[in-house]
């Protein structure tokens, strides 16, 4: 929790820059566990629902852990008319998850994004932070094969 | 390249430095501008960037490379521009690199493969300035992107940066400033139109201290990526219009709200701010003057709603970003109750062109009631995907095939989407529409923050509406009842309609609730959410119905009213989507008609995709009902 205390410092210990704050714990661990979100509240000196309603209102806030490889799949409107839908139908297929799902061997997240402006190459998807443009299903069915063959 | 890490204390200062920045740099002869926007670094330019400048390192040239913001030709990238002459290269990989150099830098000839080949004439062109998607734009506030390095703040003085609010605090009385806004004709580029030198005078004239500015760069609607664009590649500019806007409202402190989706615009604006402190153009006492401001940068987390302009200051005030009523404006009560003028990215950065050229000069581009120009993010179905800069009044016409190059592989043009969520879809029937404020509003959609996402005959209108309502349904923050249940109906609806479970009283259902839903929310999401949905009625009334009496996609796209087919007589039996169905739908052997299930069929079309070009065997079907009956048909062939 050391890294805690200094992030809080760099805000000034101030209830006024929560976002931030979380902002930056999720950037060092990766997602906000309940336990490291009540010592948050403990420290601020906010109540936890209050950090709770925060977390779930803003949608870049993590509450479970990421798998190895982040897939995520634009569903912004251009990527929707050339085809989204199709190839985030595919990729659940493959991986048999859900958007905002993680696999049971921890391999592959899932999450749909409003627009990532890169509507040239579109249906875009991205995987940790790789871009593959122009996605189609079979495209999609040998990127999902590739990263299980990395993993064998 | 040198930094003078000197703070200027006034106009002379600033006049001597863009002097010494103009020698310094016209020592170079040549300035390769490779386009580094979060387009390009899709398509992978930090590779280009790196091999260049390993390359001129390793032939030792003494030339610029400069990674630029973007230039708005995403289609076409990585773009790289030879400065002076124009040359623009495209779709460059690392391995061109080195040929660039030794070819076009030393011996000064032109590659032409990676030159832009005209899709009508198949002509190669040399010059940026010649490309088509380039010759009919007014690119005033956006073309200065392929000049500068966003890192650089003496790039930007270079080119005349700062000079504005030089101007306005040596010359010009703060509400100078303000009616030389206000005779501009500027209106907010965010989406409503205000008039941006009303705003500020409202502001300017509001009681309390200390004043707030927000710059909203929460640029939220799907497709469009103009704001980002500039935030990233010219960030001064940005500022620049904050500090002429403080001094004529009378600010202290000023927000650059920027999406968490956008990392390069908040480290290109972090670090802009830092060098404009650095300088002496943020802080106290900016040029020497008695007047001081300064900037911050604030992330959002994550919500639609929070680019209203009331849920974005609950948002940078460390709350939920929820919109509360208004009245009180923000000009009057904003940030912590304080007197807030908001503007959006665009907007500002046109502020210093302004008070540079003159309202009269700006006021004379565009239309009666729409001054200057607007970047628009041209996508879709499109052949040439971009941010253009286009002057008000232009037609859809002209953007879609002269700038935009038509529709991709032959197809027909079906409607133009603008506005974003809140916008509309404009059918064929009006592409002589001039884009300006007051024509697409009446056409049932609006000009919104400038995306325009184009839709050829392939898009169903049901289904667009549909993922609009998805959208504005899950982005609503549910704090009011119409918008929070209204669009959830409404949803409903759509989705049963697009099942092919749609009723005769449907339709006027849905006209009634979207009335509802518009008159009776909170803030300007529920308030135009049903705009998506009324519009296509409107234009596209035929296709609802065809959805609800004759359970037709006419469009073949909602995947429970279609059925995959292969047409017997084009099949040849390679097996190509029996191997591929994921469902095993397909059946048949080597050499023999292949026959789809459409029991089993998922619809996932993988057997359309994988059909060879010249076979083209597969097709769609709607209503089902005909397909399943050709396909009993089919095995006594």
């Amino acid at each position: 929790m050391e890294n805690l205390n200094s992030i809080l410092a760099k805000y000034g210990w101030g209830k006024m820059a929560l976002i931030p704050i979380l902002q930056d714990l999720q950037e060092e661990y990766g997602w906000l566990s309940e336990e490291l979100l009540d010592e948050v509240a403990q420290r601020l000196r906010v109540s936890s629902s209050e950090i709770f309603s925060m977390v779930t209102f803003y949608k870049s806030f993590r509450l479970k852990p990421v798998g190895k490889y982040l897939i995520t799949v634009c569903l912004g409107t251009a990527c929707h008319v050339r085809g989204a839908p199709d190839v985030l139908d595919e990729i659940k297929r493959r991986s048999g998850i859900k958007d905002g799902e993680t696999t049971k061997d921890n391999l592959f997240t899932l999450e749909t994004v409003n627009c990532v402006g890169a509507c040239a190459l579109g249906p875009i998807v991205i995987v940790n932070d790789e871009y593959h443009g122009l996605m189609s299903k079979v495209k999609v069915e040998k990127l999902i094969d590739q990263l299980y063959e990395k993993n064998q | 390249m040198t930094s003078f890490m000197k703070r200027i204390n006034n106009e002379q200062d600033l006049n001597n430095l863009r002097e010494e920045i103009k020698k310094r740099l016209q020592g170079k002869a040549i300035t390769i501008a490779v386009c580094n926007g979060t387009g390009c670094q899709a398509y992978g330019c930090d590779k280009v960037t790196r091999a260049f400048i390993d390359e001129i390192t390793k032939q030792e040239l003494d030339l610029e490379i400069k990674p630029t913001g973007c230039h708005g030709f995403c289609q076409s990238g990585p773009i790289t521009v030879i400065q002076p002459e124009g040359i623009f290269y495209q779709r460059i990989k690392p391995e061109d690199v080195g040929e660039i150099v030794s070819e076009t830098i030393v011996k000064n000839r032109i590659i032409e493969r990676l030159l832009y080949e005209d899709p009508m004439t198949h002509e190669k062109i040399i010059h940026e300035k010649e490309v088509p998607f380039y010759r009919k734009q007014m690119r005033l506030i956006f073309g200065n992107n392929g000049f500068i390095n966003p890192r650089s703040i003496e790039d930007y003085i270079a080119i005349g940066g700062y000079s504005g609010v030089s101007k306005v605090l040596k010359e010009m009385e703060p509400e100078e400033v303000i009616e030389e806004i206000k005779d501009s004709g500027l209106r907010g580029r965010g989406g409503a139109g205000f008039l941006t030198g009303v705003k500020w005078e409202i502001c300017h004239k509001a009681e309390g201290t200390p004043k707030y500015l927000i710059c909203n760069c929460d640029e939220g609607d799907p497709g469009a990526y103009m704001d980002r664009s500039l935030l990233e590649g010219n960030p001064h500019s940005v500022i620049e219009g904050m500090l002429i806007g403080a001094y004529a409202i009378g600010a202290q402190k000023g927000f650059i709200y920027v999406r968490h989706e956008y990392p390069l615009a908040v480290k290109n604006a972090s670090y802009a701010i830092s060098q404009a402190r650095e300088y002496g153009l943020l802080g106290e006492n900016i040029l020497g003057s008695s007047f001081s401001f300064d900037l911050e940068i604030t992330r959002g987390a994550g919500a639609f709603v929070s680019g209203e302009e009331t849920a974005l200051m609950a948002s940078i005030e460390g709350r939920k970003g929820e919109p509360w009523p208004r009245p009180p404006y923000p000009a009057q009560k904003g940030l912590w109750g304080r007197p807030t003028n908001i503007n959006n990215v665009e907007t500002w950065a046109n502020v210093p062109f302004i008070i540079n050229r003159g309202a009269k000069y700006y006021s004379a581009i565009g239309t009666d009631g729409s001054k200057g120009t607007k970047i628009f993010s041209l996508v879709g179905k499109i052949n040439n995907t971009g941010l253009v800069e286009v002057p008000m009044g232009i037609t859809l016409r002209e953007l879609v095939y002269e700038i935009g190059g038509g529709i991709p592989k032959g197809k027909a043009f079906k409607a133009i989407q603008t506005g974003g969520p809140s916008g509309g879809c404009i059918p064929k029937e009006l592409l002589d529409l001039p884009v300006d404020y007051e024509s697409l509003t009446k056409a049932g959609s609006m000009m919104g923050s400038g995306g325009m996402i184009v839709m050829d005959e392939d898009t169903c209108m049901v289904d667009l509406a549909h993922y609009f309502l998805n959208f504005t349904q899950g982005e609503s923050c549910g704090k009011c009842v119409p918008c929070r249940i209204g669009t959830r109906h409404i949803l409903a609806i759509l989705e049963k309609i697009k099942r092919g479970g749609g009723e005769s009283g449907d339709i006027p259902k849905l006209e009634r609730l979207s009335e509802t839903v518009k008159k009776a929310s909170l803030c300007g999401l529920g308030q135009t959410a049903p705009n998506p949905v009324l519009t296509t009625l409107r234009y596209f009334r035929h296709e609802y119905e065809a959805h609800i009496k004759e359970k037709k996609c006419p469009a073949l796209a909602c995947k429970d009213l279609i059925s995959y087919f292969i047409i017997p007589e084009k099949c040849v039996g390679c097996m190509l989507c029996l191997k591929n169905c994921p469902a095993g739908a397909v059946s048949g052997e080597l050499k023999k008609l292949h026959i789809i299930d459409d029991h089993i069929c998922i619809r996932c079309g993988v057997c359309l995709e994988v059909c060879p070009d010249k076979v083209n065997a597969v097709v769609k079907v709607s209503p089902k009902k005909q397909a399943t009956y050709q396909a009993t048909k089919a095995p006594s062939h």
